[in-house]
């Protein structure tokens, strides 16, 4: 097993250098800027399905990029999240700055208890391991009395940030969402570019060169997981308090499935690839929500087109192109 | 005892029989992935759309052109496995030399493409599939009523699963596969051709899920999305039985349909994660699987 991973699935982009490279901070800065005017063009709804997504991709993509582990179960922590979310937020009646975080809290606990067993098997199982995992966390979220069975937690208020600031308003909305996201992926950015993001990279592309240079490599996989799994439910718990729905779409194999796809079109174990994957994706099933089950047989064969033809993905080949990690 | 624990045993023998009815599924399933990963190396995702396409094929022939159901067991499998061996040919031979996630992404895709094609062309809502004449109606057994048809199901996936083993285990083809599936490069400097023993094998692993596809059309609702739900109960199956044995995956995968049911007798609630519950187990106590072997 351990002799695959060096011709493994990390594209050549991924080998990011030490430090922060000068273009990294200014496609930042220009994609701020962007996000700052887009709603004068585009449909703030629209933007803010696009901004969960990519941070949930983005948050697959720490673990799956740089961490070299495949979870496809990631679904579990989105929507385990985005449930307590809108459950905190309609029934307790919290705040909204409240219910993400209690969201976000319960999808690093369950990711403490999934990653910890999950992180005791590699490669295909650990895929296995996570998805079954993900299942069972869908049934309980099927049975249990507090998330509305079929059909889910509706009509979520979406509440006053800080008790003054009417979130009502889609514009005001989007502005923190795009907040909430840009300063993730700045973390996210950070924990990739930290010593411990460089010894994740290792675990990555030699387990058995780390282990033996004495690196504790479970307790790394295990860290990244919990990380993994607090962004993606910080991405549902966002996505409930915006579409002031949590339904058993968000924490179904099909959702683990997609933001996999996002990740894989846009290049995994790139920066910026989840982003452009996720804007992709969300556009995509947008246009084709009329055209039912076609965006599902879409989906499979842009899986299979990135898998055979495309595997460093778009963002992948733009580096490569321009000779620069993205 | 039974009154005892306040079960009826018509309730009890009800559920184990469902149980059985389940692990022949989880079984034949957890087989095919057993011997397609052996030698490929690969988890076949796709492996429940397959079954989903065997009890459609089968449906089809009924359907179209007028074909039983005893000629659909020999025919869907053929079939069914060609167009395995096709999708092996084109997509994943040229997989081998990447990293097996690649094989699990491609195979997943592969299984979202078929589940929409039938979703679109037949909705969700599903086709009945009535019981071959010859096994309709039940047997008294004295202690409970054994429909024909559960009773074949049974005996069949069971003979299935047995010849599987035998010919893996103790014939010459299988003694290639089994070698090939340790040192394939020695093998082929040996004079087999490895790359079409796999190709092969592929389609075998998908014809053993075609073939659960109809076996399970008669019971089950012929419906797209019934191999979706179930492929991700065999992946655990699969984790706890660990893809090292051939026994083991049959084992296993009768035994955990067993323990479904006696949960569906006893704790109701529990009956849809129970599998799930003992994978975590398994991963605490023996993370290789309770007939893997540690890498």
């Amino acid at each position: 097993m351990t002799t695959q991973s060096e011709t493994g699935y990390r594209s050549e982009a991924a080998a990011l250098p030490v430090g922060t490279p000068r273009h990294h901070m200014v496609i930042f800065a220009v994609l701020l800027g962007l996000l700052l005017v887009a709603p004068s063009v585009l449909y703030p709804v629209f933007l803010m399905k696009v901004l969960c997504f990519a941070l949930f991709a983005s948050a697959l993509n720490l673990l799956l990029g740089f961490g070299g582990l495949l979870s496809f179960g990631h679904a579990a922590f989105f929507g385990s999240s985005s449930y307590v979310a809108a459950y905190a937020a309609k029934a307790w009646g919290f705040n909204p700055e409240f219910a993400i975080l209690l969201g976000v809290l319960a999808a690093a606990v369950l990711g403490l208890a999934i990653g910890a067993l999950a992180i005791r098997r590699q490669g295909i199982y650990f895929a296995m391991v996570t998805l079954a995992f993900a299942q069972m966390v869908f049934f309980f979220a099927l049975q249990a009395p507090f998330t509305g069975g079929e059909d889910g937690i509706q009509a979520v208020p979406r509440g006053k940030l800080f008790g003054f600031v009417d979130l009502s308003s889609d514009l005001t909305l989007y502005f923190v969402v795009v907040a909430i996201v840009f300063g993730a992926l700045l973390l996210i950015y950070r924990i990739i570019h930290s010593p411990f993001g460089q010894v994740l990279k290792a675990i990555r592309d030699n387990e058995p060169r780390s282990i033996s240079l004495g690196y504790k490599v479970n307790r790394y996989k295990l860290a990244v997981f919990v990380m993994s799994a607090a962004l993606a439910g910080l991405a549902g718990a966002t996505k409930a308090i915006v579409f002031q729905l949590a339904s058993l779409t968000d924490v179904y194999w099909t959702m683990s499935g997609e933001v996999v796809l996002m990740t894989l079109l846009g290049g995994m174990g790139t920066v910026f690839g989840p982003l452009v994957g996720a804007a992709v994706i969300v556009t995509m099933q947008n246009y084709f929500a009329g055209f039912g089950a076609w965006v599902t047989v879409l989906q499979g064969a842009i899986f299979v087109v990135s898998v055979l033809l495309f595997r460093e993905g778009i963002v992948g080949v733009l580096a490569k192109w321009l000779k620069k990690p993205l | 005892m039974f009154e005892l624990l306040g079960i009826p045993p018509q309730a009890l023998f009800g559920q184990l029989l469902l149980g059985l009815i389940n692990g022949s599924f989880y079984a034949l399933l957890s087989l095919g992935l057993a011997v397609i990963f052996g030698l490929l190396n690969i988890i076949n995702f796709s492996h429940g759309a397959q079954y989903m396409m065997g009890a459609f094929v089968a449906w089809m022939l009924l359907t179209y052109t007028g074909i039983n159901y005893w000629w659909a067991l020999l025919i869907v499998p053929l079939v069914v496995g060609a167009t395995g061996v096709v999708i092996e040919r084109l997509m994943i031979s040229r997989l081998y030399h990447l990293d097996h996630l690649y094989g699990l992404l491609l195979t997943f895709g592969l299984a979202l493409i078929i589940q929409g094609l039938f979703r679109n062309q037949y909705g969700v809502s599903g086709l009945p599939y009535s019981i071959p004449a010859e096994l309709s109606g039940g047997t008294n057994l004295g202690f409970m009523f054994l429909p024909n048809y559960r009773g074949w199901v049974i005996v069949a996936s069971v003979v299935v699963c047995f010849a599987t083993w035998f010919a893996i285990e103790k014939t010459r083809l299988g003694a290639y596969l089994r070698a090939a599936t340790e040192n394939p490069t020695l093998v082929g400097a040996f004079g087999i051709n490895v790359p079409r023993m796999i190709t092969l094998t592929y389609g075998f692993g998908v014809a053993l899920a075609a073939l659960a596809g109809v076996l399970a059309a008669p019971i089950y609702s012929v419906n797209p999305n019934m191999g979706a739900d179930l492929i991700i109960v065999v992946f655990a199956v699969v984790v706890i039985g660990g893809m090292g044995s051939i026994l083991g995956a049959i084992l296993t995968g009768f035994g955990l349909g067993i323990v479904e049911g006696l949960t569906r007798v006893f704790y109701p609630e529990g009956s849809a994660v129970v599998i799930f519950v003992i994978m975590a187990i398994v991963l605490l106590v023996k993370p290789a699987g309770l007939f893997g072997r540690t890498q």
